[in-house]
């Protein structure tokens, strides 16, 4: 059993101690946007924050994230409108789409540290996170979008992640 | 059929009239005076694919999978075009099973084949012609005008002769009683306001926070969840298992035993999986217990000449090789691949005592009915198919080996189930790109170019399995395409294959055999440009010289686009290829070097004529991603069987392309002006010739065996 909140909501998950976060959010929870991918921590579909730290859920057991707090990609904006989904949209990144919620997950936790990151840095952020679609240019492209969108807006530190 | 621009003559010479000063967006209470006889419930269907409500919603049918390729928005594109609907005025969903939605370049039913454009181009555009044709005559009757004097705006008809207007909407009652047209305007294309422009997906928005609906997240009432054991042997059948500890563990409420495994049922997934773990079960592996890499390679040797048959024959074949120094000879291999989707196959079945429903992420809708409807026991019209959107597709959701495990498992559970595969069931039990073992000679005349060419294939076949009559005289069209196609001029040429099926289950991979002989035919192509001396670009121009020009096209587009014979970074070499698929034809640049003793993959230049580009946001997109997908091939993919199971599980052992390897990509459309051609797929059969003759450039030595490997 585990006591965290997810997306801002108590949350209290009755499962095993060991259950992978990602099938207890999936399955319980019933939010369905976190991906399984290949259940080894190996694809990044499964990228949660933890605390605000991008986290591969289906390699982490709840009991690890008693009193903590998650967030999924449900919760990351409440109207869809997280600077990196917005620049996700404009640069049309998704194709089959199904890797996207933890490419956003991995990429707004990347900004939230790393607020304009080089071209590097992004490959070292991201080269975890597999796209079997091939989307890697556009999601460097939105990479950069967001973060322009990030440094010129008003209050540049403004994105929750 | 008159085109729309003979019509619009007509109708200017009839006194038709201009559009100066005719202003968009009349108030409503105007629509209102005129629409008098409108009917707020009413709806216009007057085909498959369009719906369009007097209250303002449209909804569109998208009659092909949402797989990534972008379906979703460039079917839509080619209705509204005709229809003029304003983009993006309109709902969409998924079409059900229904042979209504069969691809006509397929005849079935099936997302594939680089088909959803080119097979549904005239039809589509028809379905909105007809519709558009349909609400003008409501106006024309309305009006008491006739209907030549009429035109469209987006969502509007007008008569430009008197400046009236009216909304579609404001049709819809009236023209839904109206039969549709026998035959229809289309337009010309220099008419078109969305074929052409470059768009955005439809569905980013779902897909950005997490709402779209994959297969894996179906979830109907009373569900049960199951992970299933599988034989690991090919054909290997369950001899007997002891459930008993998985029965007993948390969550599981069913264990049921399958002629190929045995499936644990649980409240979510991850329970029944560390159940299945607990199972203790006794094999009948069968007859490929023993098989192997080295065994499936001397089964391919021995059939390679024993079993050839003709797949070409010019001249005098292989008759005329020589035997001197000019003559060149190579042996040519390429592995199993498995198609590693990000989303695991999965399927949902409801099976009811006399109708099943069935969501899932497939490419073929009606073999997912038919399927259901045989191990359901009903009729095929009491099976109703939810097509979700497919994490990937990439021709291994054409299979319904998986939808047969759900409706079997929901029939013997009586209840809803769900039916996930882990990623190593994913790589394991996959239907695999065909192995192929090849041989090749030529001999070159004074001049440095082939004078005979010959080409041995031997490798197992697709169609034999999924539809026989397919293969005539031995050949099997997708084992040859792409070799016995080739588009070189050469006096003498002999292409033959051999059907050797050493019992892995192969299938459709992203550009099926055209994602080998590519490589091969391109590969050996530049063996021979190499031992001529000849730069390879210029070897291709005049062995194209005299054939069809759109090959060329491209192959000249994308050496102008690379600079090629320019200035190339030290330590890096560039490698051209060229490949027609799916009726598009692709040329493309590699730039390459090796980095700690692996090659490293820095820009590509893509130049693809397509034909009309109906989306061309949509076919650069397509083009990355047939890179990506090719260049994961080329540099990783290997399925090793051993003991008669694949030994590879998960993106360690079978990895995919990550972002820092994912070269930059410049891509132009080459515009013929021709009919629209394939996209999703014919991006990928130039990139593993184009990485691995840009290593020769570099080297010196051929890479004559995939994935590539310069140890």
């Amino acid at each position: 059993m585990a006591r965290l909140t997810i997306n801002g909501r108590p949350v209290t998950l009755e499962v095993a101690d060991d259950m992978p976060l990602l099938w207890a959010i999936r399955d319980y929870v019933g939010l369905n946007g976190t991906k399984f991918g290949c259940g080894a921590g190996l694809c990044g579909a499964c990228t949660v924050h933890v605390d605000g730290e991008a986290t591969r859920s289906c390699i982490t057991p709840v009991s690890a994230v008693d009193g903590r707090e998650v967030t999924t990609i449900e919760g990351l904006s409440s109207a869809g409108d997280h600077p990196v989904q917005l620049a996700w949209v404009a640069e049309d990144a998704p194709q089959c789409g199904y890797c996207q919620s933890g490419q956003i997950m991995q990429a707004a936790a990347l900004l939230a540290d790393n607020p304009d990151p080089t071209d590097e840095e992004i490959d070292a952020a991201m080269k975890g996170n597999l796209c079997r679609c091939g989307t890697y240019n556009q999601i460097r492209a939105a990479i950069r979008h967001a973060a322009r969108t990030r440094t010129a807006g008003a209050d540049g530190g403004e994105v929750s992640a | 059929m008159i085109t729309r621009r003979q019509f619009l003559k007509v109708s200017a010479a009839a006194g038709g009239g201009l559009l100066v000063g005719f202003r968009l967006g009349a108030p409503e209470s105007a629509m209102a005076a005129e629409g008098s006889s409108n009917d707020a419930d009413a709806v216009l269907e007057p085909n498959a694919w369009v719906e369009m409500h007097a209250d303002g919603r449209n909804v569109l049918t998208i009659s092909g999978s949402e797989m990534g390729q972008g379906a979703m928005t460039v079917i839509p594109m080619m209705i509204a075009e005709e229809l003029d609907l304003p983009w993006a005025d309109f709902d969409t969903r998924f079409a059900p099973a229904d042979e209504a939605y069969a691809n006509p370049a397929l005849g079935g039913q099936v997302t594939g084949g680089s088909a959803t454009v080119r097979g549904f181009y005239n039809q589509l555009r028809e379905v909105g012609a007809a519709t558009r044709e349909m609400l003008m005559q409501a106006a024309a009757n309305r009006w008491d005008v006739p209907l030549d004097e009429l035109r469209t705006e987006p969502g509007v008809v007008v008569h430009p002769a008197t400046g009236r207007m009216a909304e579609y909407r404001t049709l819809v009652a009236d023209a839904a009683k109206l039969e549709p047209p026998g035959e229809v305007f289309t337009k010309d294309r220099e008419e078109f306001r969305i074929i052409g422009k470059p768009t955005r997906r439809l569905d980013s928005p779902q897909k950005v926070n997490g709402q779209a609906g994959f297969g894996i997240d179906a979830r109907p009432g009373n569900l049960l969840v199951a992970s299933i054991e599988r034989c690991p042997v090919f054909g290997g059948k369950l001899r007997s298992v002891d459930a008993g500890k998985a029965r007993d563990a948390a969550n599981v409420e069913d264990v049921i035993e399958l002629e190929h495994g045995v499936a644990v049922l649980a409240r979510d997934w991850w329970s029944a999986d560390q159940a299945r773990k607990m199972l203790s079960i006794e094999w009948d592996e069968g007859d490929l217990a023993d098989l192997d890499d080295e065994a499936i390679e001397r089964q391919f040797r021995e059939g390679l000449q024993r079993d050839a048959r003709p797949a070409r024959t010019e001249g005098d074949g292989a008759k005329a090789l020589g035997d001197g120094e000019n003559t060149v000879s190579a042996t040519y291999r390429v592995p199993y691949l498995a198609h590693t989707t990000m989303e695991p196959m999965n399927a949902t079945a409801s099976v009811g005592d006399d109708e099943v429903t069935v969501w899932v992420p497939t490419q073929a809708p009606g073999s997912v009915q038919k399927v259901a409807a045989e191990i359901a026991g009903v009729d095929p019209g009491r099976v109703t198919v939810h097509t979700t959107f497919l994490g990937g597709g990439f021709g291994r959701r054409f299979e319904t080996d998986f939808v047969r495990e759900a409706v079997e498992l929901s029939k013997r559970a009586g209840r809803p189930v769900k039916v996930i595969w882990s990623r190593p069931d994913d790589v394991r039990h996959d239907f695999y790109r065909p192995a192929a073992y090849n041989e090749l000679s030529a001999t070159l005349g004074d001049d440095g170019l082939p004078r005979t060419w010959v080409h041995r294939i031997a490798g197992p076949s697709i169609w034999s399995r999924v539809s026989p009559g397919m293969v005539k005289d031995g050949i099997d069209p997708a084992a040859v395409e792409g070799a016995a196609d080739h588009p070189y001029a050469v006096e003498n040429i002999e292409v033959t294959y051999a059907n050797v099926d050493p019992g892995i289950p192969v299938g459709f991979w992203r550009s099926v055999g055209h994602s080998q002989n590519a490589w091969i035919v391109e590969s050996f192509l530049d063996e021979l440009a190499h031992k001529a001396g000849i730069d390879p670009v210029e070897y291709r121009r005049k062995l194209l010289k005299g054939g069809d020009s759109r090959h060329l096209g491209v192959l000249e587009r994308a050496a102008e686009m690379a600079d090629w014979g320019g200035e190339v970074p030290e330590g890096r070499a560039r490698g051209v290829a060229l490949a027609k698929s799916f009726g598009s034809y692709c040329a493309q640049v590699a730039e390459v070097s090796v980095e700690d003793g692996a090659p490293r993959v820095h820009k590509v230049w893509c130049a693809i004529d397509c034909g009309i580009a109906v989306n061309p946001a949509g076919v650069e997109r397509q083009v990355h991603s047939s890179i990506a997908y090719g260049l994961t091939a080329a540099l990783s993919g290997r399925v090793t069987i051993k003991d008669g199971r694949v030994q590879e599980q998960n993106f360690d052992d079978y990895p995919a392309l990550t972002i820092d390897r994912m070269p930059e990509v410049e891509v132009a459309i080459v515009d013929s002006g021709q009919p629209p051609g394939g996209v999703g797929e014919p991006g990928l059969p130039p990139i593993a010739p184009a990485v691995t003759n840009a290593l020769l450039a570099l080297a010196g030595e051929p890479v004559r065996r995939l994935p590539i490997d310069l140890g």
